[in-house]
């Protein structure tokens, strides 16, 4: 769901000719080495830098958008409890969306895995002989490998986002929740258009290359047998469900031919109608600063002449409830706001992350679905707390990512490297004497170290970077003694 | 596999062992112009910042004459003019058994709003005024009567409304359809209308 800011434009002035970087794939069973696929993204400066301009921009926009609203923060408390009571009341509210859903003509089926989900939507098209299906941007068919196991069975799967439709023609994964193809410059669309649909390869306008995908995709869009969306929300109370695009694309996949397949995670459920004020209110501000996305489409029943069906997804969702340190990421909306102000996020790019969930959002669900494959990921952060700053939803997600870090050390599920750092990081940070000692060493050391030491095959990121400046104030406990500590009674001296 | 009855089950085991309360959503809608004529003007300064266009008939002009001088640049003699209004006659009637794709060569789709949303700039619309959804997608340019006096100050208000609960389909249009997935370069027309236009109707 990507949306515009009428008032900017970030295409590049000139044309780009630095080829798109692509990190390998991990094999099945390997570890995804997020270190090293980012240090070859940051080998490609014009992509690198458009990309860390680009992504912030979308945070700026936010914070803009969030400025408008006095209520901003009281949105955040409200959204975070209403999706406490949901999902501590989950089984219920499910039961009610379903029972409502059925009792509004929708079949309704449910799926204990990816294989689960794919399985009972191909059983679906084949029921109805379908051969062509025009598809609505959804994180948990991605989740579920849904396309690669269509197109292994003969279906084909037109994506009807124009990023994600980018994605697909160039055999790529999407980097990131809300706009797919952000990783990419508009040279690069312009070789995947000119090879896959036929546009002319020295044009790489934006308004041209989407104007020759709309042309390309309509006919598939008419012709096609069967349309399928995921859902942002589903609501208990009616039993229907809300999809949030930019493009109308869901409510062409939707209305245009007469089978709708849904695909839903159980973790989507809300409980009343009245609770979207609030999610709606705070998704697509947070995601990039408009106040709603140009189409807010709530289904609740077929169409007169069509048929619809849910699949309700659980996929290792029910069992992360259980887990006292990270149920609450199942609160996640999918804004993608988190990744927009992440600096690692930024300056590595989504693709680095190996993995359907990408940023800060991916470091917190990614171990949970293959904790060995994303044992790094939890790494790939400077746990600045941004990204806890900008949740609309209020999860403590930097403190999940540290939580993170510690499981997969418990489970000897790291690399010995990270592993040592990470022993005398714990041992240091469970001292605030030691704690600050070390950071004032390290300032030092930062003004002192020998270049070798700090640009060594071992500092993925020194290697392309040059390190921050130390500022001349010290730590912030330093400064915090200096400029507050005999302004305020009340400050006690070692309280961490 | 696991079923609906194993899926639940999973759940009353695992789920967190406190039950916490719904919290009560206010409207938080006290800072909004009380009379039309105030709610107008917000909803005009959004409509037109996500993309959308207000056309205001001039005295004495009929609506038919309105939608032509708006999308004047857009049109020409032959122009298929699908309308679900009274108002506006229109040259392709729109049946709710029409085949959806038979509605591919609509140049503009005429519809009548429900009511609109003064925060977000947004019109609704249900399958009745639809008649046939897919016609607000397919064709190029969408044109929206809109009452004045049926502008919601913001979505919580929006949402304590009954449409949803008895529509099949209920949709916010807020604008034309857009992307800026290349570039972050804002395109109008991705994949649904190119514009959209609100006439009001008093
Ligand atoms: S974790 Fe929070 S900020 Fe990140 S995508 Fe989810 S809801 Fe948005």
């Amino acid at each position: 769901m990507s949306t515009p800011d009428p008032n900017q434009t970030l295409n590049s002035a000139e044309a780009v000719h630095e080829a798109q970087p692509k990190p390998a794939k991990a094999r099945p069973g390997q570890r995804v080495d997020h270190a090293g696929a980012a240090r070859e993204f940051l080998h490609s400066p014009v992509h690198a830098q458009s990309h860390d301009e680009r992504v912030w921009a979308m945070r700026q926009r936010r914070d803009t958008a969030m400025e408008t609203i006095p209520e901003w923060e009281e949105l955040r408390d409200l959204a975070s409890q209403i999706k406490t009571h949901a999902l501590t009341h989950l089984d219920k509210y499910l039961e009610q969306f379903a029972d409502n859903a059925a009792a509004n003509g929708v079949h309704v089926h449910w799926a204990g895995d990816a294989a689960d989900h794919n399985r009972i939507v191909h059983e679906i098209f084949t029921r109805h002989g379908v051969k062509k299906v025009i598809k609505s941007k959804s994180m948990l068919m991605e989740e579920c490998g849904f396309r690669h196991y269509m197109e292994g069975v003969g279906i084909d799967i037109v994506e009807t986002d124009l990023g994600e439709r980018i994605q697909q023609l160039d055999k790529e994964d999407p980097s990131h929740v809300v706009v797919p193809a952000v990783h990419k410059m508009r040279s690069d669309v312009s070789q995947v258009f000119a090879k896959t649909l036929g546009s002319d390869p020295n044009n790489d306008d934006a308004h041209y290359l989407t104007e020759q995908q709309r042309q390309a995709t309509r006919p598939l869009i008419l012709d096609a047998d069967a349309g399928m969306t995921g859902a942002n929300f589903a609501i208990a109370e009616t039993g229907g469900f809300v999809v949030c695009t930019n493009e109308g694309n869901a409510d062409l996949s939707a209305n245009v031919p007469n089978l709708h397949v849904a695909s839903i995670g159980i973790e989507k459920i809300v409980p009343k109608l009245s609770d979207l004020g609030v999610f709606i209110r705070l998704l697509s501000r947070s995601a990039l600063g408009s106040p709603i996305t140009q189409y807010t489409s709530h289904f609740r029943a077929p169409k007169s002449g069509g048929e619809m069906h849910i699949v309700l997804v659980d996929n290792g969702r029910s069992k992360r409830l259980a887990d006292e340190r990270f149920w609450s990421s199942l609160k996640c909306i999918r804004c993608g706001a988190c990744m927009n102000t992440c600096p690692v996020f930024r300056r590595s790019g989504g693709l680095s992350y190996g993995a359907t969930y990408t940023g800060p959002l991916g470091l917190i669900l990614d171990p949970s679905i293959d904790a060995y494959r994303y044992s790094n990921l939890p790494f790939a952060s400077t746990l600045n707390g941004s990204c806890t700053n900008v949740c609309p939803v209020k999860i403590n997600i930097h403190e999940q990512i540290f939580e993170w870090r510690q499981v997969l050390a418990e489970d000897d599920m790291i690399p010995w490297t990270k592993k040592s750092t990470l022993a005398a990081a714990g041992r240091t940070l469970a001292s605030p004497r030691a704690y600050r000692t070390a950071i004032k060493s390290a300032h030092s050391a930062l003004k002192h170290l020998p270049d070798w030491a700090l640009y060594n095959k071992l500092n993925a990121w020194g290697q392309v970077r040059d390190l921050p400046e130390v500022p001349a104030e010290g730590s912030f406990h330093d400064w915090y003694r200096k400029h507050r500590m005999d302004q305020s009674e009340s400050a006690s001296g070692d309280s961490e | 596999m696991r079923g609906r009855n194993e899926i639940l089950a999973d759940i009353r085991a695992n789920k967190p062992k406190f039950s916490a309360p719904a919290p009560d959503v206010p409207n938080y809608d006290g800072d909004y112009p009380a009379d039309t004529a105030g709610l107008q003007g917000r909803f005009i300064a959004v409509l037109e910042k996500m993309g959308g266009a207000w056309a205001e008939p001039e005295a004495g002009e009929p609506l038919e004459a309105t939608l032509r001088r708006a999308l004047a640049d857009r049109l020409d003699a032959n122009s298929i003019i699908a309308s679900n209004v009274g108002e506006i006659k229109g040259n392709r009637p729109v049946r709710a058994d029409d085949t959806p794709a038979s509605l591919h060569d609509v140049d503009v789709a005429v519809l009548r709003a429900r009511f609109g949303v003064a925060e977000t700039g947004s019109v609704c619309f249900t399958e009745a005024e639809l008649t046939a959804n897919a016609v607000a997608y397919l064709a190029q340019h969408l044109v929206v009567l809109l009452d004045p006096a049926a502008i919601e100050t913001n979505l919580h208000r929006a949402y304590r409304r009954d449409d949803y609960k008895t529509a099949r389909y209920t949709v916010f249009h807020t604008g034309p359809s857009a992307t800026a997935d290349i570039e972050g370069v804002l395109v109008r027309g991705a994949q649904g209308v190119r514009s959209l236009t609100v006439i009001p109707v008093r």
